[in-house]
């Protein structure tokens, strides 16, 4: 006998999917922000010539890229509480892996930005008197930044799919909440599918808004950095 | 705060089973993504739109939904139209291998696009076929050029199978959160996990490192 | 007294000397073009006379004032400096995301901390001394190679510098855009500015410079007014090098 499909305990519960689907956004959002400015922060301590800055960047970079997020989650929500005497809700350790994560690759890509920028931009900045920081906010990080958005946006796009992991410590996300109804209306094939084709619609219309952009920028005759 | 690893050594043997469970799931994984992947590479490439379209479809979905919505649809979902129940392996298996194969895809495609135009010129001028062309003149040419991309398309592989703890499939992780339960020592427990991926992934990081600096030498 | 004073400048790149013991005295007013063959150090001279690159040993003097002491450089300091010290190079390094009038205000916006309609007013009038006022708005990759080195000129004269540095600023141009750049040089020398000149273009040399340097492993191999050294060459390495430019012509 052929399966019923029956979509209506999925349509019922259509509420919860969307509170889970403001809270992934909210996380995504969220640790983008963080990511962003711990990324521009990692890099600069990484090309940074003063040993006690660049080696602790390093060491965060490398243990964020080389480790897999799902064990950084639960280390920052089981583990770190304990060693540090606080408290973490799920949102909040969501926020701290994420971050730190997403942070330890934007700061590789904010790196091949800057390094991409030709010496003679800083030779010109400097014959005018410009000091290193002057320099960098002014004349390289605005050239670096455009170079680097189609990375920033193909990151933003993994992020978003890596906060699916905070299910697992049981923040109320999307796929949470999808747990929850295939539990309640036993209806697990309806609610996952149903599930699994908005993450692809959100995603895919970001992905495409990103391929646009990079487009465009390769019209212009930009340069990119990946 | 004192540590104390060995209540993490007194369990050697769940963190070993789990090291297997977490090899033998990245060997299917990476064997099976990654030949898919050329198919399905080959099958973006191609000129046949029946060929074309199914094969760009695929990548589409693959590459824009999350992996653990993945899983757990092959998990919870999938087994409600088959006439069997898929074990934990298999869906983590299922969900890493398409998802792997979606993005590897990509990278033979653009590796295959990546060579001169003149060396399918020179191919067919001695007689070959397409299918010969492609195999013994673009693709060896091809692979060095994508051998970066791939190896860190294996590292994601090996992160992502973390990923089937959350069905409960034995591995690193779900061993860690075994023991951590166990003896109530998550400090411990979940660093020597981290600790252990980090030892397995640092030498394939510094590998591609290695890889792409050459690459990018070379080019 | 000397507006710039150098003694015994040395440059090291690695294990090679480029500079062994410069001394060198420009007196305001002065115009002196530096020739040398390729690989003679000239561009390092110049690149060290507003610390674009670190001397390793000797002692620059800027208007009476000790800049340094060696290897112990402030980064205030050298700011200073440059501001005073102008320089045009041979690829431009024009800002690409600034239009013209924008790559001459940065410095007065950003160093000088002037506001915008007086940082715009002197850029201006810049442009227009260089005969590009109608290209104010025109981003770099819309300007031929000459006008991007007018623009890179104004850039630099709106500092108002007391000396200005060319490091080869014709070399990167097709040739018959040469000429307008040198006829830019040549009203600034008209105006008795101070400045040093690295160059290919022995002609404009002998007519625009007081002062010619040749330049030779590391070190002034012969110096002297243009007649000197360009009509009746002393050394023999001076003869050779003007012989290999046979462009040369009076």
């Amino acid at each position: 006998m052929a399966y019923q499909w029956d979509f209506t305990p999925v349509v019922a519960n259509a509420p919860l999917l969307a509170q889970g689907l403001v809270n992934t956004l909210k996380i995504t959002g969220v640790s983008l922000g963080c990511g962003l400015v711990l990324g521009l922060a990692f890099a600069l301590m990484r090309l940074s010539p003063r040993p006690w800055l660049r080696l602790p960047a390093g060491f965060v970079i490398e243990v964020f890229r080389t480790t897999p997020p799902l064990v950084q989650l639960f280390w920052v929500f089981f583990a770190l509480p304990l060693i540090a005497g606080i408290e973490l809700t799920p949102f909040m350790a969501a926020i701290v892996t994420f971050s730190i994560q997403s942070g330890a690759f934007f700061a590789e890509v904010f790196r091949a930005g800057i390094q991409s920028i030709e010496r003679g931009q800083w030779d010109g900045a400097r014959a005018i008197g410009m000091n290193h920081a002057q320099a960098m906010q002014r004349i390289i990080l605005p050239q670096a930044i455009k170079r680097m958005i189609p990375a920033f946006l193909e990151r933003s796009i993994e992020l978003m799919k890596t906060t699916t992991l905070v299910a697992t410590i049981a923040y109320a996300d999307l796929l949470f909440e999808a747990n929850e109804i295939s539990q309640k209306t036993f209806r697990p094939l309806e609610t996952f599918t149903v599930v699994a084709l908005i993450y692809f619609v959100v995603i895919f219309v970001v992905s495409l808004l990103a391929r646009q952009l990079e487009r465009r920028l390769a019209v212009s005759g930009e340069n990119t950095v990946h | 705060m004192k540590w104390d690893f060995a209540s993490v050594f007194d369990n050697t043997d769940a963190l070993l089973a789990g090291a297997a469970g977490t090899l033998r799931l990245f060997a299917i994984c990476l064997v099976c993504g990654l030949s898919l992947g050329l198919v399905v590479g080959l099958g973006r490439y191609a000129r046949s739109k029946w060929l074309y379209w199914p094969a760009t479809a695929f990548v589409e979905f693959f590459r824009n939904t999350p992996v653990l919505v993945q899983i757990l649809w092959f998990y919870f979902a999938l087994p409600i139209l088959l006439p069997f129940t898929i074990n934990p392996l298999a869906a983590a298996a299922l969900g890493i291998s398409l998802n792997s194969a979606a993005f590897s895809a990509e990278i033979y495609r653009g590796g295959i696009q990546s060579i001169d135009k003149g060396q399918w010129d020179g191919a067919r001028a001695i007689g070959m076929g397409w299918g010969q062309a492609m195999r013994r003149i673009i693709l060896p040419q091809a692979i060095k050029r994508m051998l970066p991309a791939l190896t860190n398309r294996a590292i994601e592989i090996f992160k992502m199978s973390t990923l089937a703890s959350a069905v409960a499939y034995v591995e690193l992780l779900q061993q860690g959160k075994l023991i951590a339960s166990l003896n109530f020592n998550p400090i411990e427990a979940y660093t020597a996990v981290a600790v252990i991926f980090f030892v397995f992934l640092w030498p394939l990081v510094q590998f591609t490192y290695v890889l792409e600096r050459r690459l990018g030498r070379s080019e | 007294m000397s507006l710039l004073q150098v003694r015994g400048l040395t440059k090291r790149f690695g294990k090679t000397d480029v500079l062994r013991g410069i001394d060198l005295d420009v007196q305001p007013g002065e115009r002196i073009a530096i020739l040398g063959a390729s690989g003679s150090g000239k561009s390092t001279l110049l690149r060290c006379l507003n610390f674009m690159e670190m001397p390793d040993v000797g002692t620059v003097t800027l208007d009476g004032k000790v800049i340094g002491p060696s290897g112990k450089y402030r980064e205030s300091e050298l700011t200073q400096v440059r501001q005073r010290v102008g320089m045009v190079f041979q690829q431009f390094n024009l800002f690409p995301h600034m239009t013209a009038v924008g790559n001459v205000m940065e410095g007065l916006r950003t160093v000088r901390r002037q506001s915008k309609a007086e940082a715009r007013t002197r850029a201006e009038k810049e442009l227009a001394r260089v005969g590009l006022a109608d290209k104010a708005e025109t981003y770099p990759a819309h300007l031929s190679g000459g006008q991007k080195q007018r623009v890179a000129i104004a850039r630099a004269l709106a500092m108002d510098p007391e000396m200005l540095l060319f490091d080869e600023p014709t070399s990167a141009l097709d040739p018959e855009l040469v000429g307008e750049v040198l006829n830019v040089i040549r009203s600034l020398a008209d105006e008795g500015r101070t400045m040093l000149l690295v160059t290919h273009e022995l002609g404009f040399a002998y007519h625009v410079a007081t002062r010619i340097i040749f330049l030779a492993d590391g070190t002034i191999h012969e110096q002297g007014t243009p007649d000197e050294v360009l009509k009746n060459p002393r050394q023999e390495r001076t003869r050779a090098f003007l012989a290999s430019h046979k462009q040369f012509s009076f």
